[in-house]
C-alpha cells in the first residue's frame, strides 16, 4: 500500500547478519517472527505485560513486542534459536529447565530463559529473593515457578564452579 | 518399572528449544486476517449495521455482520454430545449476534488482507443500538423486573437444582444446637493461559479444516458443525501444542467463526487471533458465585442439619452452565455428611463475561465457601479445625448412591498427618494463639474432595490406536489432549509399562487431527490418565495378545508361552529371547506371503469414577496497618493415587497451587457499574502472581493406588487450586480472628474488615 513506509534494518540475529525491509510500525517480535520465522519469539500480550516475546539485545533482554523493529538496526540480537548449539546441543540452562521440569506447556518458556540467560552472564551469585524479582517480568500459569526457579539457581551455582547451597525457602531435592 | 519414574517430559528438548510449534506458528504469513466488532454496550437490540464505509477501505476482503450469519444456533460448552435431547448443552449461540448480551458481545466482523486493515475497516463500521438495561449482580438478575437476556430463560434463571434429604425442619428443633450462619462470596476470574486463544480455517477439497488451540478438537470440530448448519463430517479440526488452557479452551470459542468466514471468502485461509484483552474479554471466565451456608450443629460439633444457596453468575451465555455450579454443590453433603439437608443452586444469566469451564470447575468456589463455614464453625464451638476434620469429613468407605463412587482409603486422615506434620500445626497453632501488635501470625487447613472424569452425568469414553513401525517402536494416539499437564509423557510411560517396551520407542503423536485421531473427548475434568489410561491399557494388551499371536510362525512358540520384556519377544518358561520385537516387525511388514500392517485400536468406555481428596496448609503474617497478607509457608498434600511421574505431578500440584494463590489474594475481574464494561482485562491491571509473590510451594502425596484405575492414577490435574484459598483464610482468620467471605483477600478488603473489627 501506497501509505507504507519501509525501512531497510540491518542487524546481527543469533550471530549472523541480515538485512530485511521492514514496516517502521512494526514491532522486534513482528520482524523476528514474520521475516525470520524466529517463532520461539512468542506472542502473549503484545503490551510488554507478559515477557513470552523476550529477547537478549546486545547483553540485555528486552520486551521485543513494545521494541520497535527499527530501532534493531546495527543491534545484536539473540533468540532462544540462538541459544542452542549449532549441532542442537542445550545449553547448560536449557537442560536445567528440562531437569528441574520448569517446563510444561512452554509458551512462557523461551522468554524466560532469555531473561535468566542475561541474569546469569552478569556472573554473579543472587539471593533466591533476588532472583524472584530478577525474573518478575515474566508470568507464568502452568508451573507455580518453583521449578524455574530451582533451574536457573542451579544453573549460577554450577556456572560459578560452587555447590549448591538448600533453597532458602524450600527443600533441595 | 515404567509407571513411577520421574523421566523428563517428552516434549522438554522441543520446548527448551523453542522449536514447538504452537497454532500462530504454523499459520502461513499470508493468510487474510479477521477482526471482530465488540459492542460498546453491555445490553442492546442491534438495529442496523452500516457497512458500506468500511467495505471501501483499503484491503478489506469482506464485512459480516449479525444479519449476514446463519439462523441457526449453536452450544459452545466442552461437553460430550448428548444422544438425549434434555441433557444437550445449551444452544444459546449465533456466530454474531442482533441481540447484545454483554459489553464487548460480537456484532460484526471483517476479513483482510492484514491486521492493520482489519483494524481500520472495524473503526468504519456503524452500528444502530437500541440499548437496554442491564444487570452484573447474580442475585439483582434473579429479580422480578430484572433485565432479561434469554427469552426462554425467566428471572435469567438457566437452571435450579436441589438436594433434600432427611426432615431439616423437624432437626433443628433439637434443644442445645448451634446456629452458624455465613454468606461466602467468590470472584470472576480469567484462566490466563500465556498463549491467547488462536485459530485459522481455511477449505480443501470442499470441506472447512480448522486448526485450533483447543483442548478438545474432536468436541469443537461437532461445535463448528452445530454453528454452521453442516455436517460435522465437512469440518476437520486439527490441534497442535498448546500454550496453556486451564478450561477456557474446554470451550468452542472463535473456531466456529473463523470456520464461517473462511467460507464467506472462498475457502481462503483465514486467522482470528485473539488479543490479550479479548481473551479477557471474549473468552471464558470463572463462575462468580454466591454462597449462603448455616449450619446447626451440636456442643461437640456433630452436624445435625445444613443448609445451602449457591447462586452463580453465569454472565451472557450459557457456556458450561449450570453443571458448574451444581457439582459444587453436590459435593458438600459427600464431603461432611449430614442427615438432614436443604441445598438449592441456581446458574443465573447476567450481562457480563461469559463463564465457562475453569481449573476445578465449581469447587474452588464452594471449597472457598465450605471451609471457611468449617472454621467459623470451629471458632463458635472452640473446637480445633484439625480435630474437627478429622471428626466429620467423609469416612473410609463411604459410597455415593449417585455416582458410585467409593472411598477405598483414608485419604483425609492420611493427607492431614502429612501436611500438619510439615506446618508443625500443633506448634504453631498453640504459639500464635495469643497476639498482640502489628504482625500476627496463623495457620489455618482447607480439606478438599475432586472427582475423576465425568462419569455419571454424561458420556465417558477414550480410544487409542497404535501402530507399530519396522524398528518395534509404535506410534500412539489418542483424543485426550497434551496441553502442558504432561498427558504424552504419562501415556507414553504407560503404553511402555503394558507392552513391555522402552519409553524411547513410544512416539506419542501429540496433535490431534479429527481426520485420524481416534475420538475421544479431549483434555478436561482430571480425566487424563483415569480415561485414556483406561484406553492405553486396553490397546496395549490386545496389541501385545496381537503381536505374541503374529510372532508364532516366527517362533514356533504357542502365545501364551512368550511375552514382550524390554523390547525383545521372550519365552517365559525360561526366559530365553527369542527374537526382537523390531526383528518380529520387519520380518512380519515385509512377509512375503502373509504381510500385515501392525495395529491396534480399542475404545474404552468408563463406567467407574474415583474420589481424589486431600488437603492444604497455609501459614501467614498479616500487617494489621498495611493489611497486608504474607503467606509464609503454603503445602498441598494429594492422594492422586498412584503417580505416573512423580515429577510430573509436583508440578502440576505447584501450578495449581499458584492459580489458588492468585485466587486468594488477587485476582479479580472489575467492573464498571455505570457500563457494564470490564476495567481491568489485561495482564497489568488484572494481578497475576509473579515470581515475587509466592512462597515455595510444597506439593506432597499419599499414594494409594485407586482400585478402579487402569494403572492407580486419579485426579490430579485441577484439584491442586481447591484448598489454597481457604487455608489462606483460616490462618488469617487465627492471626486476626477475623473471618473473611470474599475473596479475594486484597488489602481493599482487609482494611474494611479490620476497622469493622476494631484492629485499626
Amino acid at each position: 500500500m501506497s501509505n507504507r513506509q519501509f525501512k531497510m534494518v540491518t542487524c546481527t540475529i543469533n550471530g549472523k547478519e541480515r538485512t530485511a525491509m521492514v514496516d517502521v510500525r512494526a514491532s522486534l517480535t513482528d520482524m523476528l517472527r514474520n521475516d525470520y520465522s524466529l517463532t520461539s519469539v512468542k506472542k502473549g500480550c503484545e503490551v510488554g505485560e507478559c515477557g513470552a516475546c523476550a529477547v537478549i539485545i546486545d547483553g540485555e533482554c528486552f520486551n521485543s513486542c513494545i521494541y520497535m523493529a527499527i530501532w534493531a538496526d546495527g543491534k545484536n540480537i539473540t533468540t532462544l534459536e540462538g541459544l542452542t548449539g549449532p549441532k542442537g546441543e542445550l545449553s547448560d540452562l536449557q537442560q536445567a529447565f528440562v531437569d528441574e521440569t520448569a517446563i510444561q506447556c512452554g509458551f512462557c518458556t523461551p522468554g524466560f530463559i532469555l531473561e535468566a540467560e542475561t541474569i546469569l552472564q552478569k556472573g554473579k551469585i543472587y539471593t533466591d529473593d533476588e532472583l524472584r524479582k530478577l525474573l518478575s517480568g515474566h508470568l507464568c500459569r502452568c508451573t507455580g515457578y518453583d521449578n524455574i526457579l530451582r533451574a536457573v539457581r542451579k544453573t549460577m551455582y554450577r556456572r560459578q564452579g560452587l555447590p549448591i547451597p538448600p533453597e532458602e525457602d524450600g527443600e533441595e531435592r | 518399572m515404567k509407571i513411577g519414574q520421574s523421566i523428563p517430559r517428552v516434549d522438554s528438548y522441543d520446548k527448551a528449544t523453542g522449536r514447538t510449534k504452537y497454532t500462530d506458528d504454523l499459520c502461513d504469513q499470508n493468510a487474510l486476517v479477521a477482526k471482530i466488532l465488540h459492542a460498546n454496550v453491555a445490553h442492546a437490540i442491534v438495529k442496523s449495521v452500516d457497512t458500506s464505509e468500511a467495505e471501501d477501505m483499503p484491503g478489506v476482503i469482506g464485512v459480516f455482520t449479525c444479519f449476514d450469519v446463519p439462523e441457526c444456533t449453536f452450544p459452545t460448552a466442552g461437553h460430550p454430545w448428548s444422544t438425549v435431547e434434555s441433557h444437550q448443552d445449551v444452544m444459546d449461540r449465533h456466530l454474531l449476534t442482533k441481540h447484545v448480551r454483554y459489553y464487548g458481545d460480537d456484532v460484526a466482523a471483517v476479513v483482510a488482507e492484514d491486521e492493520v486493515s482489519a483494524v481500520r475497516a472495524l473503526e468504519k463500521i456503524h452500528v444502530e443500538y437500541e440499548v437496554l438495561p442491564f444487570v452484573l449482580d447474580v442475585q439483582e438478575a434473579m429479580k422480578d423486573g430484572a433485565p432479561q437476556l434469554h427469552e426462554r430463560f425467566k428471572n435469567n434463571i438457566l437452571a435450579h437444582t436441589d438436594i433434600r434429604r432427611g426432615n431439616l425442619a423437624e432437626a433443628i428443633k433439637e434443644p442445645g444446637l448451634t446456629r452458624i450462619e455465613g454468606w461466602y462470596d467468590t470472584p470472576t476470574v480469567q484462566h490466563c493461559h500465556i498463549e491467547n486463544a488462536c485459530c485459522y480455517a481455511y477449505m480443501e477439497n470442499g470441506r472447512v479444516n480448522v486448526v485450533a488451540s483447543t483442548q478438545i478438537p474432536h468436541i469443537t470440530r461437532r461445535c463448528i458443525g452445530q454453528a454452521l448448519g453442516i455436517d460435522w463430517g465437512m469440518v476437520r479440526l486439527v490441534k497442535p501444542y498448546i500454550g496453556g488452557g486451564f478450561g477456557d479452551k474446554q470451550d468452542a470459542l472463535y473456531e466456529p467463526l473463523c470456520a464461517w468466514l473462511s467460507m464467506q471468502v472462498g475457502g481462503r485461509l483465514v486467522k482470528l487471533e485473539c488479543t490479550r484483552e479479548e481473551t479477557f474479554q471474549n473468552c471464558r471466565v470463572r463462575h462468580a458465585i454466591r454462597y449462603h451456608l448455616i449450619s446447626w450443629v451440636r456442643k461437640d460439633g456433630t452436624l445435625v442439619g445444613r443448609k445451602l444457596e449457591c447462586y452463580s453468575n453465569q454472565g451472557a451465555y450459557a457456556s458450561h452452565g449450570h453443571g458448574v455450579c451444581a457439582k459444587g454443590m453436590n459435593a458438600v453433603p459427600q464431603i461432611y455428611p449430614c442427615p438432614n439437608i436443604e441445598c438449592d443452586s441456581w446458574t443465573v444469566f447476567t450481562n457480563r463475561q461469559v463463564a465457562g469451564a475453569m481449573r476445578g470447575y465449581g469447587m474452588p468456589q464452594v471449597t472457598f465457601a465450605l471451609e471457611s463455614h468449617v472454621d467459623d464453625i470451629c471458632q463458635a464451638l472452640g473446637l480445633d479445625p484439625l480435630e474437627y476434620r478429622r471428626k466429620t469429613t467423609m469416612p473410609l468407605g463411604y459410597v455415593d448412591a449417585f455416582s458410585k463412587n467409593e472411598l477405598y482409603s483414608d485419604s483425609f486422615n492420611q493427607t492431614l498427618d502429612v501436611g500438619s506434620a510439615y506446618i508443625e500445626y500443633e506448634k504453631k497453632r498453640k504459639e500464635y494463639s495469643h497476639q498482640t501488635g502489628r504482625f500476627r501470625r496463623g495457620v489455618g487447613l482447607s480439606v478438599f474432595w475432586y472427582n475423576t472424569a465425568v462419569w455419571p452425568i454424561s458420556l465417558e469414553t477414550s480410544a487409542c490406536r497404535m501402530v507399530m513401525n519396522q524398528d518395534g517402536s509404535i506410534q500412539l494416539q489418542v483424543g485426550e489432549t497434551e496441553i502442558g499437564q504432561g498427558a504424552d509423557t504419562a501415556f507414553a510411560q504407560m503404553a511402555a509399562e503394558t507392552l513391555g517396551i522402552s519409553i524411547d520407542k513410544v512416539h506419542v503423536v501429540s496433535c490431534q487431527d479429527t481426520d485420524v485421531t481416534p475420538y475421544g473427548t479431549g483434555a478436561y475434568a482430571s480425566r487424563q490418565t483415569y480415561a485414556a489410561g483406561m484406553a492405553v491399557r486396553g490397546c496395549a494388551e490386545a496389541f501385545k495378545q496381537h503381536i505374541l499371536e503374529v510372532a508364532f510362525p516366527y517362533t514356533r512358540m504357542q502365545p501364551y508361552l512368550m511375552d514382550i520384556v524390554d523390547d525383545q519377544i521372550i519365552r517365559t518358561t525360561d526366559g530365553r529371547v527369542l527374537m526382537s520385537l523390531g526383528d518380529l516387525a520387519k520380518q512380519k511388514l515385509y512377509d512375503l506371503e502373509n504381510c500385515e500392517h501392525l495395529t491396534m485400536e480399542k475404545t474404552a468406555q468408563l463406567k467407574t469414577n474415583a474420589y481424589s481428596f486431600g488437603c492444604g496448609f497455609a501459614e501467614v503474617e498479616v500487617d494489621l496497618e498495611m493489611c497486608q497478607v504474607k503467606v509464609l509457608k503454603l503445602i498441598n498434600v494429594h492422594d492422586a493415587g498412584t503417580l505416573v511421574n512423580p515429577a510430573l505431578a509436583r508440578a502440576q500440584v505447584q501450578g495449581g497451587m499458584s492459580m489458588g494463590l492468585g485466587y486468594a489474594l488477587s485476582e479479580k475481574m472489575l467492573y464498571d457499574e455505570k457500563t457494564g464494561r470490564l476495567l481491568n482485562g489485561n495482564l497489568l491491571d488484572y494481578k497475576l502472581s509473579t515470581t515475587m509473590d509466592h512462597p515455595h510451594l510444597e506439593a506432597r502425596f499419599v499414594q494409594n493406588a485407586e482400585p478402579t484405575s487402569a494403572y492407580g492414577t486419579k485426579a490430579l490435574g485441577e484439584p491442586p487450586v481447591l484448598p489454597v484459598a481457604p487455608a489462606v483464610r483460616n490462618a488469617i482468620l487465627q492471626a486476626t480472628g477475623v473471618g473473611l467471605d470474599e475473596l479475594p483477600m486484597r488489602p481493599h478488603l482487609l482494611y474494611e474488615k479490620f476497622k469493622e473489627a476494631h484492629l485499626i
